[in-house]
């Protein structure tokens, strides 16, 4: 019987068969929403009416015997930072309260044409500046396994959706673990695809150069079914990879990884980490050389100045793409009485327009760009960004794939870091480098920790254009720890509806 | 006492630098595909790109970098193999996303040169302007300032917004300091803008309009005690309409600077704006304290790199340079300069050309353009070529050469033409337009002129020939215009004993 407790595979199956309509399925996940998004957070606008008339009109396509898309009927929840025509789109902030866009991100246009059903827009960190969603300006997102703890971000709204099972699908971007550490914080998988994979357009920017769109989901197959429907080429987006998709449906299916090299990165293990994290990594590297894979040590030494770097990089490039929230023509606008010239309105709005966070990157980042100071910042940030990429070029020469874990910690208490911005940087010590050197990497829910009973999160790192890879480690694994633990990891976290 | 500009030029030595902001032609935008059109509604040409809505990209114009790398050439630079855009950070309300898209340190085009030639007292003279760099950047758009005394945004009322021109493709030309022009520093500068438009002109990159801002100059000059070696402080005077005004402005600006210095006052390096009116500038902003626009590479844009290749392929197209191709021109017509002049002020040296191409005799077909169809043109308040197309006037010239048309006639059949009555051959026929030379027809009307002044035939008889004219004037009269005056004349002083 499917349910919002099905995969999304087993979900497009039955609509396939005819087993369930879309509308069905669609209120299933209305309905689910309404019962415990009250406790979860996860969603900033749920769009009901647009979501049953989409599922309405994808139910007469296939009962008229139209072909359709993989997908075609499933629900998704989209991260609030993608533009989606005439659908609030707030990036999480007051500053573009109100703004329903003219037009549609490259990534919304897609899931339309695949027919997958938006349910709505998910709370993030404002401008996806965060690890926590707590930097959200419209309240934080609660974690399904512990409602005092945080669901990671910035894509905490995605992840904690995915999750607590309003939805089987999501989108999220990840600019430096935005994806991937969520994911870790409330067992489910999350993949951030190679740096141009997927297009970029219609994306509210934090910063250009390391912001990728991504999809989560509840199982490796689903995810690399969603990592389909949203990747390839984009003409509007420069930076979009002119290259086919790799194939990572087929890949998530392979259930077999013998003979694969798997590096287990020097600096991303030991002290620094969570005991039962660490635990539950050395478990996954024995299920791993039990499936015939081989472990081979690889050493990053520059990836130690990786964190420095990405808080040169991406605040300096969010500066520049936060300058136009100036109130002159959407979102908000603040002193326009009539006494105020252009500037101090503008100065206005985004004085109260942008959350504590966001100001202290734009004031970092302008600082790093100004003139005097640029080649001590930002030019020595991407200095070591080519190294970090050495280090991966190096690594890859060795092994096919690169793991570690996804987080020094699991989920952390709502407001434990919320004061202390470099504690909350640091849970993001072992995604950045991905994001630094372009390349994809997926996290993998591989059990709980024994000291606290919340999941642990693998990341699995390949090569760029090479996702297919840790789709295929990840499917191997996924497929290993089920038969080991006998019900999904989710199947551990706690009744929503009882829950306090 | 103050210093006029011949005074000023005597004591002080102007060092010029030019940047010329060149809107190109293409269709669409440089970063999207909305239309460029000029004077379109407002806010009718914009996009989520060129409106700098959230999640919006900039996607490279490949035509702007054809046209940019053209112009590069055109003026002898180095194409560079690998260039960027960077980001111009400050804020104003006209740009949409608050930083302007352009090239800094790693330009498509650097290290050129154009020579331009001015009338000096010693005769023509070639100075040499050295290009810096030839880059490509995006337009802002525009404001009105409603309100307020100055037009400015400061005290203005309400400001309105038309981001029609908010991505238009600019292209940036910057000449290095240009020392050693001395009082001919406006005429070089006024010849360097005029050669530059010529030049953009040929290669059909842009409209380079000055009164639309299609082609806009900022002329920099600081000025130094004559031999002193010194660089002094510069401003940059901006809102310079003409080549006219170019000229004007520098002259009023070294005057103004001059005079400064004379008073023991310093210069402020400002930005000042050229009153079109009264010929001075008023100042503008200050860049004192020289602004911090934090330029970082684009991000959302790939490096540009063209291939070796093509950029070859784009030499070989270039047009002649016009500069040499009106030298040419002038030497293979045979035309005095000033006539030369008249030609390249009323813009008819291609039509020219391509009538001359199509067999025109050299002289007729300049003659012809700049005179009868000029006129017409300027009653009808149009441009000549819009009256009457190069082949019809080559074939108007041919039969006048061939003696079918006289020129006489001739204004009659391009009136026609103009007038709408067909192809010339058609308002000859249909307007019976020929030369009448056939004799004895010409001889029935040159007896019954006779008949008619007897008494003047009887003078021209007796020797009085100028008294002919008379008679010929009749001839004329009677054949409607159709007859070649000379023959009228050589039969009738034949027929009359003179011949």
């Amino acid at each position: 019987m499917t349910n919002i407790h099905s995969t999304a595979a087993e979900m497009a199956s039955a609509l396939a068969a005819k087993e369930i309509s879309s509308v069905e399925l669609t209120k299933q996940h209305l309905d689910r929403i309404a019962a415990v998004d009250g406790k979860i957070n996860a969603f900033l606008h749920i769009d009901k009416a647009g979501a049953l008339e989409q599922a309405e009109v994808i139910d007469k396509k296939r009962a008229s015997g139209e072909k359709l898309s993989p997908l075609a009927g499933v629900p998704i929840a989209v991260k609030d930072i993608l533009a989606q025509k005439g659908i609030p789109t707030t990036a999480g902030s007051k500053i573009l309260e109100g703004w329903r866009p003219p037009y549609d991100s490259t990534v919304v246009a897609k899931l339309k044409a695949a027919s997958v059903v938006i349910l709505g827009k998910t709370n993030m960190d404002e401008f996806a500046m965060g690890s926590s969603t707590e930097n959200s300006a419209y309240g934080t997102t609660q974690n399904p396994w512990d409602l005092a703890r945080t669901p990671g971000g910035s894509s905490g709204g995605s992840a904690a959706a995915v999750a607590a099972f309003e939805a089987p699908l999501a989108i999220g971007t990840d600019t430096g673990g935005s994806i991937r550490q969520p994911a870790a914080l409330t067992g489910i998988v999350g993949v951030k695809p190679t740096y141009g994979a997927v297009s970029r357009y219609g994306v509210v920017a934090y910063s250009s150069s390391l912001d990728q769109v991504g999809p989560f989901a509840r199982t490796v197959l689903d995810t690399a079914l969603l990592h389909e429907a949203i990747a390839g080429h984009d003409e509007r987006d420069s930076t979009s990879i002119n290259a086919p998709v790799p194939q990572v449906v087929a890949a998530a299916k392979r259930l077999d990884v013998k003979g694969m090299k798997i590096g287990v990165i020097k600096e991303l293990s030991g002290s620094g980490f969570q005991a039962g994290i660490s635990a539950r990594i050395a478990e996954s590297i024995e299920l791993l050389v039990a499936a015939g894979a081989e472990i081979v040590e690889v050493t990053c030494p520059n990836f130690e100045y990786a964190l420095a770097a990405y808080y040169l990089i991406a605040p300096s490039e969010a500066s520049s793409n936060l300058a136009r929230f100036d109130s002159m023509r959407y979102g908000l606008r603040v002193g326009d009485d009539g006494s105020r010239g252009a500037e101090e309105v503008m100065s206005a709005t985004r004085e109260a327009g942008f959350g504590k966070e966001v100001k202290r990157r734009i004031i970092l980042g302008t600082y790093a760009l100004s003139s005097g100071y640029y080649d001590a910042y930002y030019g020595s940030a991407q200095k070591v960004r080519t190294l970090v990429k050495q280090d991966f070029d190096n690594a890859f020469a060795k092994a096919d794939v690169l793991i570690s874990p996804v987080t020094p910690t699991t989920a952390f208490k709502i407001g434990e870091k919320s004061n202390d911005p470099v504690a909350m940087y640091l849970s993001d010590i072992a995604t950045i480098p991905v994001n630094m050197a372009g390349i994809g990497g997926m996290s993998l829910p591989v059990g709980l920790a024994d000291e606290d009973g919340l999941p642990v999160g693998l990341q699995i790192m390949a090569p760029v254009m090479q996702d297919d890879r840790f789709y295929r480690v990840g499917g191997t694994l996924e497929a290993a720890l089920l038969s080991k633990w006998g019900q999904p990891i989710l199947s551990k976290a706690p009744d929503l509806t009882v829950q306090k | 006492m103050t210093l006029d500009y011949k005074a000023a030029t005597e004591k002080y030595e102007p060092t010029l630098g030019l940047e010329v902001h060149v809107e190109l032609n293409t269709n669409s935008k440089m970063f999207c595909s909305c239309a460029t059109e000029f004077g379109a509604s407002p806010n009718t040409q914009t996009c989520p790109v060129c409106l700098g809505l959230p999640g919006a990209l900039p996607v490279v114009n490949g035509k702007a970098i054809e046209s940019t790398i053209l112009i590069g050439l055109a003026l002898n630079c180095s194409i560079a193999p690998y260039s960027r855009f960077a980001r111009k950070n400050y804020f104003y309300p006209d740009m949409p996303k608050n930083f302007q898209t352009s090239q800094y340190d790693e330009p498509i085009c650097v290290d050129g040169f154009l020579d331009v030639e001015i009338e000096t007292d010693e005769g023509p003279k070639v100075f040499r302007v050295d290009i810096e760099r030839v880059h490509m950047e995006e337009d802002t758009g525009k404001s009105l300032h409603v309100g307020g005394s100055t037009g400015r945004i400061h005290g203005a009322e309400y400001s309105l917004l038309d981001y029609n021109r908010a991505g238009i493709p600019l292209v940036e030309i910057v000449t290095r300091i240009i020392p050693g022009t001395g009082k001919y520093a406006p005429q070089v500068a006024r010849a360097y803008v005029t050669q530059l438009r010529d030049i953009l002109r040929s290669l059909g990159v842009s409209d380079v309009k000055m009164e639309q801002g299609s082609l806009r100059c900022d002329a920099n000059v600081s000025l130094a005690p004559i031999g002193s070696g010194l660089l002094g402080t510069r401003s940059e005077t901006k809102n310079v309409n003409s080549l006219r005004s170019v000229e004007r402005a520098l002259t009023g600006e070294i005057e103004r600077q001059a005079n400064r210095l004379e008073a023991g006052e310093r210069i402020i390096q400002e930005t000042r704006h050229f009153l079109e009116e009264s010929g001075l500038t008023r100042p503008g902003r200050s860049k004192e304290q020289a602004e911090d626009y934090r330029y970082f590479p684009e991000p959302d844009l790939v490096p540009v790199t063209p291939d070796a290749k093509w950029i070859e392929e784009l030499r070989a197209k270039l047009p002649e340079n016009p500069a040499d191709r009106r030298k040419r021109l002038q030497r293979e017509w045979n035309v005095p300069d000033s006539e030369m002049n008249s030609l390249i002020n009323a813009e008819l040296v291609d039509v020219v050309e391509e009538t001359v191409k199509l067999g025109a005799e050299p002289t007729r077909a300049r003659t012809w353009w700049l005179g009868e169809i000029s006129r017409l043109a300027n009653e009808k308040e149009v441009a000549p070529t819009s009256l009457i197309s190069t082949a019809f006037v080559a074939e108007i010239i041919a039969l006048i050469s061939s003696g079918d048309l006289t020129d006489k006639l001739a204004r009659q059949v391009v009136e026609g033409v103009v007038n709408g009555e067909g192809s010339p051959k058609e308002v000859i026929e249909k307007r019976g337009l020929k030369v009448v030379s056939d004799d004895s027809a010409l001889m029935v009307a040159i007896e019954a002129a006779i008949a008619a002044q007897p008494d003047t035939a009887e003078r021209v008889r007796g020797g009085n020939i100028p008294a002919a004219g008379a008679l010929i004037g009749a001839v004329m009269k009677a054949t409607g215009g159709q007859a070649d005056a000379s023959k009228v004349r050589e039969l009738l002083l034949k027929h009359l004993g003179q011949g």
